[in-house]
């Protein structure tokens, strides 16, 4: 070929459609893309003879070739037969090229699912026609339109194995459009199909006489996705801040949504703060116009603080900029999400905000829609969530714009991505909270009684000495004119807490109010001592993280459970060890030890007043107190 | 202007890179002086533009290169001005591992997923850029964008962070590392219509020319120097012939191709009926072997 022909087939482009396969286990999905890339050709010579090799090792279609064996790519998978993770598979045609995301059936993998339905325009569900609609077709079909996806094909495969019964069919068909008529899809295409033999795959099929529509990738190939585009909103997250000199401060960033052109006006949606942009810098030159997708460099008139994690938008189009939002999660760990817990945040480009899920409204059954009450949620539920962040952030809802409405949870200790979130709506405008100021302060309270307020937290097994160690020190400091409030694990659940049980739900809804409580009389210059089991280190660190830094002093109470049990003061060990209580800390429930306790306070072979003068020295040590 | 799905690729890894800098400590980025770590450097300079490369290349050397390569991975940082650290496995090579009577397992093993785990151990690398492609290779297809390696470099595919949108988690432990790869959506065909539009240098060998061959194993091998000692049975004969792939030049097989020009190169992929893996003898060795290598810290 010319030279000039090639170049010119390159520069005609193509477009891009991003879509996943998903359906229940041994549907066909890898069977299904195996035979979309053999069939459209991008498998070569050398891969299809090692294609024939491993089908006679590993293939579950007898003397075929098993396709699926194309895209099932790990050892393990291939051993047991089943995918396992999400592969992102390429293929094109003409003008038009395909990135699969080809997702796992099997329920606990449905967090890979939600992955990759997060950046897909299409999905073809896939259901077996011998087995027609099952939970996780509904399942997944929610997930995708919880996510955005909304275009669906509807692959009603191995209907070779139902000697092509038109009927059967249209029961599928008319089954599943009644279940999926509420989930917001723009259009729903159902494409009966033989991914092993190919019918209506890429050729129409000669059995299937009856089926007048499209075959799969005439279908793919015509769809038009560029009306989707929902948001032509100006949204800008900046990525970095390039600033190799003192005469260059630009933003990188790639454009959300929208477009802006040099000149135009741009508002910074946490401050307020506007100018125009100067330059749209790249290497190959400066732009006119910026448009959604392309990476830029932006310029400013003006020297405004701006920083990574900025939302810049159009004045007149602002996103919402807040500190409570409500938002759909899908929860993706194995420890359940429980409300109160802190996280980590990721809300566009804005990284390691602290945050929290202040209450779960509702849990949403995937299989009904159905709304259901939920004090947690477990691997793979979703819920409908209120969330806090420590600061306002800018977001739009995720309906409106998939890349500003989008935020992931991370756990604050294994670093493990835990949930993945959609914004629904803002709870409040940052703007209205204004904190009522104290014109008496902390210090003043605190220089007034002679001491340094601070929360000294006992935490440790049920009959480790926390409450008698607790007490003796209340009473020395007491005896050292000491202001000084003790809250007691079993005081407090006579009243504050009386609505509380022991569930891991309501343990933290417990350390939660405790720790907030503590924080108000520490504001008023108290020493608070506070004695409670407190199981989770999350917890203890989100009292921790109440307070300024010194003022939180965790003292474990180490004393070994063998002992605890021995010792028995209420009787309540050998009930949880006959069952008649439940979620007993240290029995059936966990306790995690603090990893850097202010001070470790081992029990044994000491008495509680040798204990809990040890605890005054570190308090004299800290300049808590003074005197003796 | 590029066509909007180089377009749009250019810009997904410049928004990766950009990530990088932005969320980890020590970055580096590998630099394999192949065909996709060419258009890897490439875009990072474009990413960090006018800024220059924010962190340097890392060479991990196997001794066993083409001259060729060699040659065009100096000159490369020196027009180009960027850093260039350049690791051998010492040890390995006191021990005299090569590919010729170690094996190719061994070798690479030794000389390049040992020779990596030291130089991002010595150098105290959180995050490392590979230019590795998801449509290379099966389990590549199941690689994540910012692939999580624990204490160690281990890479545990049931243990993967999920990755949804462009949302990803950056966060690291003591001692946990990151490697990125940047270009995981760019397929074959982009890489070269890329190169060819955006006139990016690439190493000559990938151009067809009269040269020295011998075959070995169904591959033909080129002898590029005296340590590929000939069998009595083999002269080397002069072959028009260039390479999909590079590596250690007794491992890289080449192909028979008449494509002396860029325009040639791309009009032969649009029409191209093998793998460009077919052509690299460390991946045949079983099915299954890049996953191997995977979990052993190979790139």
């Amino acid at each position: 070929m010319p030279s000039k022909a090639t170049i010119d087939r390159v520069q005609a482009g193509k477009d891009q459609l991003q879509f996943i396969t998903c359906g229940s286990v041994d549907d066909g999905k890898s069977t299904l893309i195996g035979r979309l890339l053999h069939d459209s050709k991008v498998i070569y010579e050398d891969q299809l003879a090692a294609l024939a090799r491993d089908s006679a090792k590993h293939g579950t279609t007898g003397n075929d070739v098993d396709f699926a064996l194309l895209v099932d790519g790990l050892e393990a998978e291939r051993e047991q037969g089943i995918t396992i993770d999400v592969a992102y598979r390429f293929f094109t045609i003409l003008r038009r090229s395909f990135m699969v995301a080809d997702t796992p059936g099997h329920e606990q993998y449905t967090r890979n699912m939600a992955t990759g339905a997060s950046n897909a325009q299409l999905a073809i569900i896939l259901i077996d026609a011998r087995k027609g609609v099952l939970v996780q077709t509904k399942r997944h079909s929610f997930i995708c339109s919880l996510l955005g996806i909304r275009h669906v094909v509807l692959a009603v495969n191995k209907i070779d194995l139902v000697k092509y019964n038109k009927e059967r069919f249209d029961r599928i068909v008319g089954e599943y459009m009644a279940f999926a008529a509420g989930l917001g899809f723009t259009s729903v295409v159902p494409i009966p199909i033989s991914a092993r033999y190919g019918d209506n795959v890429i050729n129409q099929s000669d059995k299937t006489k009856w089926y007048q529509g499209p075959c799969l990738l005439d279908y793919l190939e015509s769809i038009d996705i560029q009306s989707d585009v929902a948001s032509q909103v100006f949204r800008f997250p900046v990525q970095w801040v390039n600033r190799p000199n003192l005469d260059f401060r630009g933003y990188a960033g790639s454009v959300a949504s929208g477009s802006i052109s040099a000149g135009d006006e741009i508002v910074v949606a946490a401050s307020g703060r506007t100018t125009r942009v100067k330059r749209i810098v790249t290497q190959d030159g400066n732009l006119a116009r910026a448009d959604a997708g392309d990476a830029v460099t932006i310029t400013l008139e003006d020297e405004i603080d701006i920083s990574r994690g900025d939302l810049l938008a159009r004045p007149n189009e602002r996103p919402e900029v807040t500190d409570q939002f409500a938002a759909h999660l899908i929860w993706m760990d194995n420890d359940p999400l429980v409300a109160g817990r802190n996280y980590i945040l990721r809300i566009g480009t804005r990284t390691g905000v602290a945050g929290s899920i202040t209450a779960i409204k509702h849990r949403i059954d995937v299989d009904t829609r159905e709304h259901l009450a939920a004090r947690k949620l477990g691997l793979n539920e979703i819920g409908f969530c209120n969330v806090a962040t420590a600061l306002p952030v800018a977001f739009d809802p995720y309906e409106v714009n998939r890349k500003t409405g989008s935020f992931i949870v991370i756990d604050r200790f294994t670093n493990r991505t835990v949930g993945a979130g959609m914004i629904a709506f803002p709870l409040r405008r940052a703007t209205n909270i204004v904190r009522q100021p104290l014109s008496v302060g902390k210090s003043e309270r605190a220089a007034l009684k002679n001491q340094k307020p601070c929360i000294i937290w006992f935490t440790g097994l049920s009959g480790a000495g926390k409450s008698t160690i607790a007490n003796i020190v209340d009473q020395k400091l007491f005896a050292m004119s000491c202001h000084t409030m003790l809250l007691d694990g079993d005081n407090v659940r006579h009243g504050l807490n009386r609505d509380l049980g022991i569930s891991e739900a309501d343990r933290v809804e417990n350390i939660r109010r405790v720790g907030e409580v503590a924080k108000l009389m520490a504001d008023g210059g108290l020493i608070v001592i506070c004695s409670f089991i407190s199981p989770y280190r999350a917890e203890r660190d989100m009292v921790r993280n109440l307070v300024a830094r010194e003022e939180f002093i965790e003292i474990f109470v180490d004393t070994p459970l063998e002992e605890c049990v021995r010792r028995d003061p209420k009787g309540l060990y050998s009930k949880a060890k006959s069952g008649k209580i439940r979620n007993f800390t240290g029995i059936d429930a966990p306790y995690e030890i603090p990893m850097r306790p202010e001070f470790h306070l081992r029990t044994m072979d000491q008495t509680p007043e040798q204990l809990a003068e040890a605890v005054i020295d570190v308090l004299r040590a800290r300049a808590i107190v003074h005197g003796h | 202007m590029l066509p909007k799905h180089l377009r749009r690729l250019e810009a997904e890894s410049i928004e990766i890179m950009r990530e990088v800098i932005a969320g980890f400590k020590n970055p580096v980025m590998l630099y394999s002086i192949g065909k996709d770590s060419s258009v890897m450097l490439h875009v990072a300079i474009k990413a960090f533009y006018p800024a220059k490369l924010p962190f340097p290349l890392l060479h991990v050397d196997t001794t066993w290169k083409f001259r060729e390569m060699i040659t065009f991975r100096d000159e490369t940082a020196k027009r180009l001005g960027v850093e260039l650290i350049v690791h051998v496995n010492k040890e390995g090579l006191e021990r005299g591992i090569n590919p010729i009577d170690s094996g190719s397992a061994l070798h690479t093993r030794v000389m390049k997923t040992d020779a990596l785990k030291q130089a991002l151990d010595l150098y105290q690398f959180d995050a490392a850029f590979g230019g590795a492609r998801r449509d290379e290779e099966k389990s590549r297809a199941k690689e994540r964008i910012f692939s999580f390696r624990s204490a160690g470099h281990v890479w545990d595919p049931r243990n993967q962070r999920p990755e949804l949108w462009n949302l990803f988690n950056t966060q690291l432990l003591q001692g946990e590392t990151m490697r990125v790869f940047a270009m995981s959506n760019w397929t074959e065909l982009d890489i070269w219509e890329y190169i060819m539009l955006e006139k990016i240098p690439v190493v000559p060998l990938y151009f067809a020319k009269q040269r020295p061959v011998v075959r070995r194993r169904g591959a033909t091998i080129m002898v590029d120097d005296k340590r590929l000692r000939l069998q009595s049975n083999e002269t080397p004969e002069m072959r028009m012939i260039r390479f999909r792939t590079l590596g250690c030049y007794p491992l890289s097989g080449a192909i028979d191709s008449d494509a002396t020009t860029i325009e040639d190169i791309v009009a032969e992929m649009h029409t191209a009926t093998v793998s460009e893996r077919q052509g690299r003898l460390i991946d045949t060795d079983e099915a299954a072997s890049m996953e191997k290598k995977k979990w052993e810290g190979y790139f």
